[in-house]
């Protein structure tokens, strides 16, 4: 009487199929290599450094005499001059980077912003050695220019010699520019617009829209920027050790020529004997741990700045 | 009689008796060449709740921001005509629109904190975009916005925690009170409970109740529920037109225009 439904089939779900384990194991074992890899480099320096760190001990990071002739090694000096320079260029960039950005997502019309923020983004492309050439033969001569009319205006006997600390500073301040600025465009970029209407809505005036809307919601992201360009600042080599004139001493003026940690293994690395091999390589390492310090202080700080909800 | 009716509101002793606060002359708004609003005339009542209807696309947000300015950011957007509030007009040669922001408020479809600031900050914004400093005076007025936001016994005990920690709802009073702040005259509201849960909906329609005592509220809805529970009159927007304005209760029983009759008793939209 009652019609028969038929059952359908019952389906059993199927197994993790072979080919996606393959490609799990492949993804595994290809990250897995890149932590390898990591350890590995740390490994390497604090091996290869080891002589230099058991000869000073401590003074490898607190002494100031650096004397290849004496068999003498405290880097000190490199460990200033590479925070100098970083934190001077910083200072410079950070205003120039975030006011361009402003002007490229909130100013600019659509026309100009294209072209402008290309124009900043290809200033990263550009190799350092070219930095470095430019240095020599544009920034050096137009801050001897400066600093020999600053000396003559002042009478302070700083040396006007072109080279030294504050052409680092001026030309690591130009090639971390694009970073900073790039991320701090895209990350104003995506401020979502509630938040400028919800500024301009209250009367606002565009600045304070800026202030209250726009850099709050994306100081997180603003400092990423500044932070991979801080990264950039101390690990750059060719064009810092091309301008900074290479003095194994802490520069006393501004004007003095100087080392960095990076500029200092670069310079010396082609003709180092037994002794002075060891020291580069531990000051290699000492640059690893401040990266590493650097980044992990950059996830602590992000984190706490990133708006509640928005994470 | 019966044919002035589309842009004059009947007689009714509640709202006849309040003086135009806020009233729109020959306002059409173009993004472009587009006409998206045209020519507007309508006039709001003093400490009247005020719906904008209409189905997606009809200009009715289109033509609520333009009574605050919105449009001024919008590259492209032009508004002609007037609108007037207590018979000056806001589009005037020398008439700041930061000015005009302050004294017109907005609430908008989405709850926008500002998500790095505590909830005391956010309310004291405006107030300190004014140049207001003296922490008296920014006490007094967050307590009374966020009463006036029927926030306040929630949050009184934690107004340094992050305003985006609140709830939906709560964020939506929240930016209720932080337009409260500023005292001002008028209340624009974008569909300020479509991102609400039904509870936190229902609480801010109660607000609105109690804030028409001091301010002149214009909301949109897509809700015809809620336009018959809040509003004293309706405005009923189609393809850019107003095609019927008139008291909430007339409109929504005895509808003048044919298209308002089958939008109301969702036959479109």
């Amino acid at each position: 009487m009652t019609p028969t439904i038929p059952t359908p089939p019952r389906r059993s779900f199927g197994m993790n199929s072979g080919s996606d384990n393959v490609f799990r194991n492949i993804i595994i074992g290809l990250s897995s290599l890149v932590l390898v890899a990591t350890v590995l480099y740390g490994f390497v320096l604090i091996v290869g450094g080891l002589p230099a760190f058991q000869r000073e001990g401590i003074g490898f990071l607190f002494g100031l005499n650096w004397d290849p002739g004496k068999g003498i090694y405290q880097a000190l000096p490199f460990i200033a001059g590479t925070f100098f320079t970083a934190f001077g260029a910083l200072l410079l960039a950070v205003p120039l980077s975030v006011a361009a950005a402003l002007f490229i997502s909130e100013y600019a019309p659509r026309w100009l912003a294209g072209p402008v923020g290309s124009a900043i983004e290809l200033l990263a492309a550009i190799p350092s050695v070219v930095y470095g050439l430019w240095g020599i033969f544009v920034l050096i001569p137009a801050v001897r220019v400066f600093q020999v009319w600053f000396v003559s205006v002042t009478g302070v006997p700083w040396p006007p010699t072109g080279t030294g600390l504050m052409s680092a500073v001026l030309i690591l301040a130009v090639m971390v520019i694009p970073f900073i600025c790039a991320i701090s465009r895209d990350v104003i970029t995506l401020v979502p617009n509630d938040q400028r209407e919800a500024a301009y809505a209250l009367g606002a005036t565009k600045w304070e829209v800026i202030r209250f809307g726009i850099l709050p919601y994306a100081r997180a992201g603003i400092l990423g920027g500044v932070i991979l360009g801080l990264g950039r600042a101390i690990g750059e080599t060719l064009a810092v050790t091309m301008v900074i004139g290479n003095a194994n001493v802490i520069a006393s003026t501004p004007f003095s020529s100087t080392a960095t940690m990076s500029s200092i293994i670069a310079s010396n690395f082609g003709e180092a004997n037994e002794t002075l091999r060891p020291a580069l390589i531990a000051i290699g390492f000492m640059l690893l741990v401040f990266s590493v310090i650097v980044n992990v202080i950059a996830r602590i700080v992000i984190t706490r700045l990133t708006p509640v909800g928005t994470r | 009689m019966e044919n002035q009716m589309k842009l004059t509101p009947p007689p009714q002793s509640v709202i006849s008796t309040a003086a135009v606060r806020l009233e729109s002359q020959s306002v059409s708004i173009f993004y472009g060449e587009k006409e998206a609003v045209k020519n507007v005339d309508v006039s709001f009542k003093s400490n009247t709740v005020n719906a904008l209807i209409g189905p997606s696309g009809c200009g009715k947000t289109t033509f609520l921001r333009a009574i605050n300015r919105m449009h001024d950011l919008t590259p492209g957007a032009r508004v002609t005509g007037k609108i007037m509030l207590d018979g000056n007009d806001l589009y005037g040669d020398g008439i700041d629109p930061v000015d005009v922001r302050r004294r017109i408020g907005m609430v908008f479809q989405k709850p926008n904190p500002f998500p790095t600031m505590s909830i005391y900050d956010n309310v004291a914004a405006g107030l300190k975009l004014a140049g207001e400093r003296n922490k008296q005076k920014l006490d007094e007025v967050v307590e009374r916005s966020l009463r006036g936001g029927a926030l306040w016994d929630e949050v009184k005990d934690r107004l340094k925690a992050p305003g985006s920690s609140l709830s939906g709802g709560q964020q939506q009073r929240l930016c209720i009170a932080r337009a409260l702040a500023v005292d001002p005259e008028i209340l624009l509201m974008d569909e300020p409970t479509s991102a609400l849960d039904p509870q936190s909906t229902s609480r801010i329609e109660d607000l609105m109740e109690t804030l028409k005592q001091q301010v002149t509220i214009v909301i949109v809805t897509h809700n015809m529920q809620q336009a018959s529970r809040v509003s004293d009159t309706t405005s009923f927007f189609y393809v850019g037109d107003l095609v019927e304005h008139g008291v909430t209760s007339e409109m929504f029983t005895n509808p003048k225009d044919k298209r308002t009759e089958d939008y109301i008793t969702g036959r479109f939209g």
